[in-house]
């Protein structure tokens, strides 16, 4: 397949191979599993069970709790202890509401849904509603609801199903072994995937420098129809959603649309093996793979984890902390997220947890900027970070967002090139949340402005029609009185 | 424990760091700086150590009365760079004074008013170098045959602190010359054609005396050939980019040759401009310095080509014979509003910012 080239992107130290030969091995049950209500974006789910209730494997926990949300199960048997809220592994170090379920260890599976034989013979309603009810998220760590994903083909024309094996991420392999080990599982899943969204062909796009995993997927693939596994280049954000669908047909997403209004869906390996053990055999999603490495953990390796698990015991099932870390990151080191504890769940969209020591943090006090342009060279949205983190240090928002800001996907290239040592991305989280807090603020004022408009409308009106009533009673009263 | 949660990623980051940046510079600048030091003798050293060493001396002060930390300033290397940029192109054998005037020059005015580090819209030591040069046009042409050090006509070590320290060294008049730019203008001003100089002047100093640097003019311009090595060190490790290399070398060649095809009797060749005076200096370390020339590609397309076609112009047509500094100045002056003008295009968008259309949509 012709490839096409991506703007800017870093080639940062990958340092996959500390955990990339090492098989996944499956953790065994903790003491005790703490399942957020929000593993995902959207509504959080809503509890189903009360504290004190036994439940078996695979039963539902949580219902989703609007159109756009995703459903939480029971990833073994065992008995809720308590629905309390919970420090959520995310960096506020926020309590959300959680469901405690302590194991009985007799891991005994609930009744599941008779799977899906044929799926290419079932209505794709039918798949769509098999993956939201197994309560699948993306995996790769953006968490979006798959099955709201797979409803774009209802409203759009689809030409590809572009399955996203790129890991662009360093230090993370979990994709990487998924790929090698349960290719047949992923195809199937994507192919079925495909179907659901009515898209003829599936394209899955592997990094370069994954060369086992392009040889076994290949293989797998050789026997399949419409299918197709392309090798694209090690190139720091390739695994962005719009910058693979770029790679892959040369065309640009434009800004405000999906990669769908080009005809295109793009879904995790992880999430396709999670579609097809929902439709084939009706499995909620209950586990995950998760890369635990960096250089403050005792032995790196690729986990099956079940949700819920803390991350304290995952660190302690990898051997534990063979130094104290700098910092300990939830997903890669360019996107990853901060862990406020390890006193926090593994949830669906855990895609590693790193304990990075300081010489791999490389972390240094920054110097004033030497405009060396290196921001503007690398960033793969065309951006300008020495303009706008110059503009966002002097709380100037709206020219920051004349510049672009909103269409940084905060890829952290730029803050990881630059030489000085800025914090570039960190201004541009910063100046996003805000200019969405601010619009809020303004929707919110605009409300509020109308219903008084509305309600100062409706005063008039009733004092209008008192004041008519009035003049007619006093008319009426003076025709009496005339005639009288 | 620490820093659990205290800052957004990446948590990972490129070896790269602002000194390694400035040291990589300095070394591309070194070959041609010891050759230099050879090649003009002890009062070169002088010179060179006396403007270096005021530059550093001033940047502490001004950090010091600014209330701002010595060490990460000092340390990178940023101003060792502003110093010995101006060092290389002072006249090799300039006195004591010319080092430190333009030390303050560059330090002071250009550099710390405006805010210090990254903050100036001048290029520091251009600023220094063209404040002397219209202020002191004497000593800033004084310019001597190369006298390699130990050679006959070399001064010895307490000759050169006579040169450099006030008491305007005995035989320095006899070995005064000029460069190969001054020449050719004083030449044409007097009625000789371009032609004609270029042959007398041709018959002192070959094609390889200019590119080796076996030729007049200031300190650090003179070896073409290990400025260009310096310069493609810097290309390689990629300090710098071809863009701003290419563009002033490329608009000075094709002018310089377009020109002299059409009126030979009046304008020098491209070959020549391009060997002569501070272009491969100017090119590979002045007009790149990062705080003064654009961020994006395309800019700095315009912004060399800008210094190109101003270098050209003030060589032909002005008092001066060498434009290089004054170019480049001229053109920093305009970099802000090439920053403005010249942005790469938003992923999605048009060059405007608008969404780009989808397929089959206008």
């Amino acid at each position: 397949m012709k490839l096409f080239s991506v703007r800017g992107g870093v080639h940062p130290e990958y340092r996959k191979e500390r955990t990339s030969e090492s098989a996944i091995v499956a953790m065994p049950l903790p003491a005790t599993l703490y399942l957020p209500l929000q593993q995902h974006i959207g509504a959080p789910a809503e509890p189903v069970v009360e504290a004190g209730e036994l439940v078996k494997k695979g039963q539902l926990l949580a219902r989703a709790g609007g159109a756009v949300s995703a459903p939480v199960h029971a990833p073994t048997s065992g008995r809720i202890a308590s629905i309390a809220d919970m420090t959520a592994p995310h960096p506020s170090g926020l309590p959300q509401p959680t469901i405690i379920l302590e194991p009985d260890g007799k891991d005994e599976w609930a009744e599941l849904p008779p799977g899906l034989f044929d799926p290419f013979k079932a209505d794709p309603q039918a798949i769509r509603s098999r993956v939201a009810e197994a309560g699948i998220v993306g995996m790769g760590g953006a968490t979006f609801p798959s099955a709201v994903k797979l409803n774009l083909g209802t409203e759009k024309k689809l030409e590809i199903l572009l399955l996203n094996g790129a890991e662009c991420e360093p230090y993370l392999t979990c994709d990487d072994r998924v790929m090698r080990e349960r290719a047949e599982e992923m195809l199937d899943g994507a192919r079925i995937m495909a179907y659901a969204l009515g898209a003829p062909k599936v394209v899955v796009a592997i990094e370069e420098n994954k060369p086992q995993a392009l040889e076994v997927v290949k293989q797998a693939a050789s026997t399949l129809p419409n299918l197709e596994v392309v090798s694209v280049p090690a190139q720091y954000p390739m695994g962005s959603e719009r910058h693979l669908v770029q790679a892959i047909t040369g065309e640009e997403t434009p800004a405000r649309k999906l990669t769908a209004d080009l005809g295109i869906v793009v879904h995790n390996v992880a999430t396709a093996c999670a579609v097809h053990h929902a439709v084939r055999y009706g499995k909620p999603l209950l586990a995950r793979v998760v890369t635990v490495s960096g250089g403050a953990i005792a032995k790196p390796q690729n986990v099956e984890v079940p949700l819920g698990t803390l991350v304290s015991d995952l660190v302690e099932f990898c051997g534990g902390l063979a130094v104290p870390p700098k910092r300990v990151v939830n997903g890669g080191p360019m996107m990853g997220q901060p862990l406020p504890s390890l006193a926090v769940p593994v949830v669906k969209g855990t895609s590693g947890i790193l304990a990075l020591t300081a010489d791999e943090a490389n972390e240094q006090p920054s110097e004033p900027c030497i405009r060396c342009g290196t921001c503007v060279t690398i960033c793969p949205c065309g951006l300008v970070p020495v303009e706008m983190s110059a503009f966002i240090r002097k709380e100037n928002l709206d020219a920051a967002a004349r510049l672009g800001v909103r269409d940084c996907v905060s890829c952290g290239s730029c803050s990881y090139i630059c030489p000085a040592h800025i914090p570039l991305v960190h201004y541009f989280n910063y100046a996003k949340g805000r200019l969405n807090a601010l619009d809020r603020e303004a929707r919110k004022t605009d409300h509020i402005r109308q219903l008084v408009e509305g309600h100062n409308v409706r005063l008039e009106k009733q004092a209008a029609a008192k004041a008519a009533a009035a003049a007619a009673a006093a008319q009426a009263n003076a025709e009496k009185g005339g005639e009288a | 424990m620490t820093g659990f949660n205290d800052k957004s990623g990446p948590f990972t980051h490129a070896p790269t760091s602002v000194s390694k940046t400035m040291v990589t510079v300095l070394l591309a600048l070194l070959p041609a700086t010891a050759f230099d030091l050879w090649l003009f003798g002890w009062p070169a050293l002088f010179m060179f150590l006396i403007t270096v060493g005021s530059c550093v001396l001033l940047e502490a002060g001004c950090l010091i009365m600014s209330n701002k930390p010595l060490k990460p300033s000092i340390v990178d290397g940023s101003v060792v760079l502003t110093g010995w940029l101006l060092a290389m192109s002072l006249p090799p054998w300039a006195p004591w004074w010319i080092g430190l005037l333009g030390a303050v020059f560059a330090v002071v005015l250009a550099k710390h008013l405006f805010g210090g580090l990254g903050q100036n819209v001048f290029n520091p030591a251009m600023v220094g170098r063209v404040a002397l040069l219209v202020s002191f046009p004497l000593q800033m042409t004084a310019w001597v045959k190369p006298a390699p050090l130990f050679a006959e006509k070399s001064p010895g070590f307490l000759d050169a602190l006579g040169i450099t320290f006030g008491h305007a060294g005995g035989n320095f008049d006899a070995i005064g010359a000029a460069s190969a730019l001054g020449y050719v203008k004083t030449e044409l001003s007097r009625g000789v054609p371009v032609t004609e100089s270029m042959a007398h002047f041709g018959s002192s100093f070959s094609l390889g005396d200019m590119l080796i640097g076996m030729h007049p003019g200031s300190f650090g311009e003179t070896s073409a050939l290990l400025i260009l090595a310096g310069g493609l060190l810097l290309l390689a490790r990629k300090i710098i980019s071809w863009h701003i290399p290419v563009s002033v070398m490329g608009t000075l060649f094709v002018l310089g040759s377009v020109f002299h095809l059409a009126d030979p009797a009046r304008f020098t060749d491209g070959l020549f401009h391009l060997t002569s005076g501070a272009t491969f200096l100017g090119a590979f370390f002045i007009a790149t310095d990062y705080v003064t020339s654009p961020v994006s590609k395309k800019g700095q397309l315009v912004y060399g080509f800008g210094v190109g076609l101003l270098t050209w112009i003030i060589r032909s047509f002005a008092g001066y014979p060498e434009g290089m500094a004054f170019a480049v100045l001229l053109m920093n002056a305009l970099t802000p509003i090439i920053d403005h003008h010249i942005r790469p295009r938003v992923f999605g968008r048009t060059y405007k910012g608008e969404p780009l259309p989808l397929k089959g949509e206008k």
